[in-house]
């Protein structure tokens, strides 16, 4: 362990790791709230056709893709916001345009090899750079500032956009900062765990933190404390066993998804018996009701909407 | 008659269209201080359009939307409304407490600043007013329809409103939550607030609407008292089946 602290790109991976560990579930949160969980992933396509600018025009292929990012982010808010009925059309286009161009433009390229795309849709945090560090630092920086600052105002609009109207949020700005904000999470990732795993980090430690909280505020402290414990580990196990840091990292979060959600049934039912809400009934003694009217009219509703909605707490990965 | 207070909306010649589909072709909409109106219709007649035109997420393409007696393009006083959205459920991708989501009521007043006390002990209040205080630390997703209802209804209240804007707040909700609804909109009414409601039809809420509103086809067909225990029913062209006759509401205030 202190062998592997001694090495100066293994300091720089780690602490890539914890900023990014913290900066993707404080974002991802909002978009997994928003039932868009799919969405880092589309702004991973869309910026490879920011690295493969960036080999054109041999400039940091880091920064196009921030630049290519940010556009293609606003575009997916403004078709989402006018609520247009093609829009996952437009999306997909984005997205499949966005891969298919992005390859196009590093083939073109006289200076990228075939590794150095794989570098950037894989992760390749063992050779970050001290300059990529600040780069991340800095990002970084931003982002958690904004998702953890305006955390009320983000937690508003995520959950009823018309109503944060009606209280004088200016939404339209707010959404716009919020797709700015994963854009800028996603290229900041993207050294990390790579492209195509990108979305995997904003979403997974918060549907696995989720499994066990009740609370908003709880779910955003713990999913940005797994994913700066799966982001050490991934690093650490991908130096010890020789694979690659992105992948391992995922595959951690999903283990831990995997644990929680087993876990969580018996927790939750401890939970209910210690604290004071009446569990209600052993047995069911509502009578069906026949051609006459329900005797009890309060229960049966009660009974058939909890039936529903926790299947769908469940399905943030699906969404 | 002139008022000294304006009203609270004043809707006038409203046109608007949703997915090129004209919804509302001229609608006027004025609910005075104080006053109760009910907004009937049959479905797709353009009653929640015309709510969304209020609130702002429709835009208008014709007319002219005064809040207050402030034109909406200079409107900013969002604290004095109230709104509860059409239900679909209170819950999100993500859990949040009934405290988290009734707080959200409350950024009107506190905006960029810290949540302080006063706001904590307003979403209490409001918490109480509902029946849900016991309940404020529990998932929405795990509550009822109707008890996710009394929370949308504790958000909209959070922030003491002039103007309580509620779109069918009854669909949906079990008996007991109604009744805690009816109790709400009274007690609100007698602090002095102007109601707006959009209603399938008027219901044990009846006794409490002191105008009614009536949609067709996107323009106004009727526009005064509310007719006793008909409700939108008498109107002809009514094709309204309940496919859950065991959950009629009983006359709560009856």
């Amino acid at each position: 362990m202190t062998e592997m602290l001694s090495y100066d790109f293994m300091q720089r991976a780690l602490l890539a790791a914890v900023l990014v560990g913290i900066t993707a579930p404080a974002v991802g949160i909002y978009l997994v709230q928003r039932r868009q969980a799919l969405m880092g992933d589309g702004m991973g396509h869309v910026a490879m056709t920011g690295v493969g600018l960036g080999f054109v025009f041999r400039t940091s292929p880091v920064w196009m893709a921030v630049l290519v990012c940010v556009l293609g982010a606003i575009t997916m808010e403004l078709v989402r916001s006018r609520g247009n009925q093609r829009g996952d059309i437009a999306l997909a286009m984005l997205f499949y345009g966005g891969m298919a161009c992005g390859k196009l433009l590093v083939s073109v390229s006289a200076q990228a090899g075939a590794g150095s795309l794989e570098s950037y849709l894989w992760g390749s945090i063992l050779t970050v750079a001290p300059e990529d560090l600040v780069t991340i630092a800095v990002l970084g920086a931003v982002v958690i500032a904004v998702a953890v600052g305006l955390r009320r105002q983000l937690f508003a609009i995520c959950q009823d956009e018309d109503f944060a109207r009606v209280t004088g949020v200016p939404v339209r700005t707010l959404n716009l900062l919020l797709a700015v904000m994963a854009a800028v999470t996603v290229t900041v990732a993207m050294r990390v765990v790579g492209l195509l795993l990108v979305s995997a980090l904003m979403v997974v430690p918060v549907v696995a933190a989720q499994q066990l909280t009740r609370s908003f505020a709880a779910t955003q402290a713990a999913s940005i404390a797994l994913g700066v414990v799966v982001s050490l580990a991934g690093v650490t196990g991908s130096y010890q066993l020789n694979v690659p840091s992105g992948p391992a990292i995922v595959l951690l979060a999903i283990a831990v998804f995997a644990v929680f959600s087993v876990i969580a049934g018996p927790l939750a039912r401890r939970r209910h018996r210690r604290g004071g809400t009446e569990p209600g009934p052993q047995v069911c003694d509502v009578r069906i009701p026949g051609p006459g009217r329900s005797r009890n009219p309060g229960q049966a509703p009660e009974k058939t909407s909890s039936d529903t909605t926790t299947p769908e707490r469940r399905a943030g990965l699906a969404q | 008659m002139t008022d000294p207070i304006p009203p609270a909306v004043r809707l006038r010649d409203a046109v608007a269209s949703r997915g090129g589909r004209p919804v509302l072709r001229g609608v006027d909409l004025t609910v005075r201080p104080g006053e109760v109106v009910a907004l009937l219709g049959a479905n797709g007649s353009g009653k929640s359009t015309t709510v969304k035109a209020v609130i702002g997420s429709v835009p208008l393409e014709q007319g002219t939307l005064e809040l207050f007696g402030t034109p909406y393009g200079s409107f900013r006083a969002w604290h004095r409304i109230g709104y509860v959205p059409q239900r679909t459920t209170a819950a999100s991708g993500v859990p949040a407490t009934v405290r988290e989501v009734v707080s959200t009521g409350r950024l009107a007043q506190h905006r960029l600043l810290p949540f302080r006390r006063r706001d904590r002990a307003a979403v209490d209040r409001a918490l109480d007013a509902v029946g849900m205080l016991d309940r404020a630390g529990d998932g929405v997703a795990d509550l009822s329809g109707g008890q996710q209802q009394r929370v949308l209804i504790a958000r909209a209240l959070v922030g003491t409103p002039d103007l309580l804007i509620m779109d069918e707040p009854m669909a949906g909700v079990d008996a007991a939550s109604q009744q805690v609804l009816a109790d709400t909109l009274r007690s609100e009414v007698g602090r002095g607030a102007s109601v707006l409601l959009v209603l399938h039809e008027l219901g044990p809420l009846e006794p409490l609407i002191d105008r009614a509103v009536v949609l067709r086809d996107g323009c106004v067909a009727h526009d005064g008292p509310p007719v006793p225990n008909t409700g939108l029913h008498a109107l002809p062209g009514h094709d309204h089946v309940h496919p859950h006759a065991d959950l009629t509401p009983p006359r709560l205030l009856a």
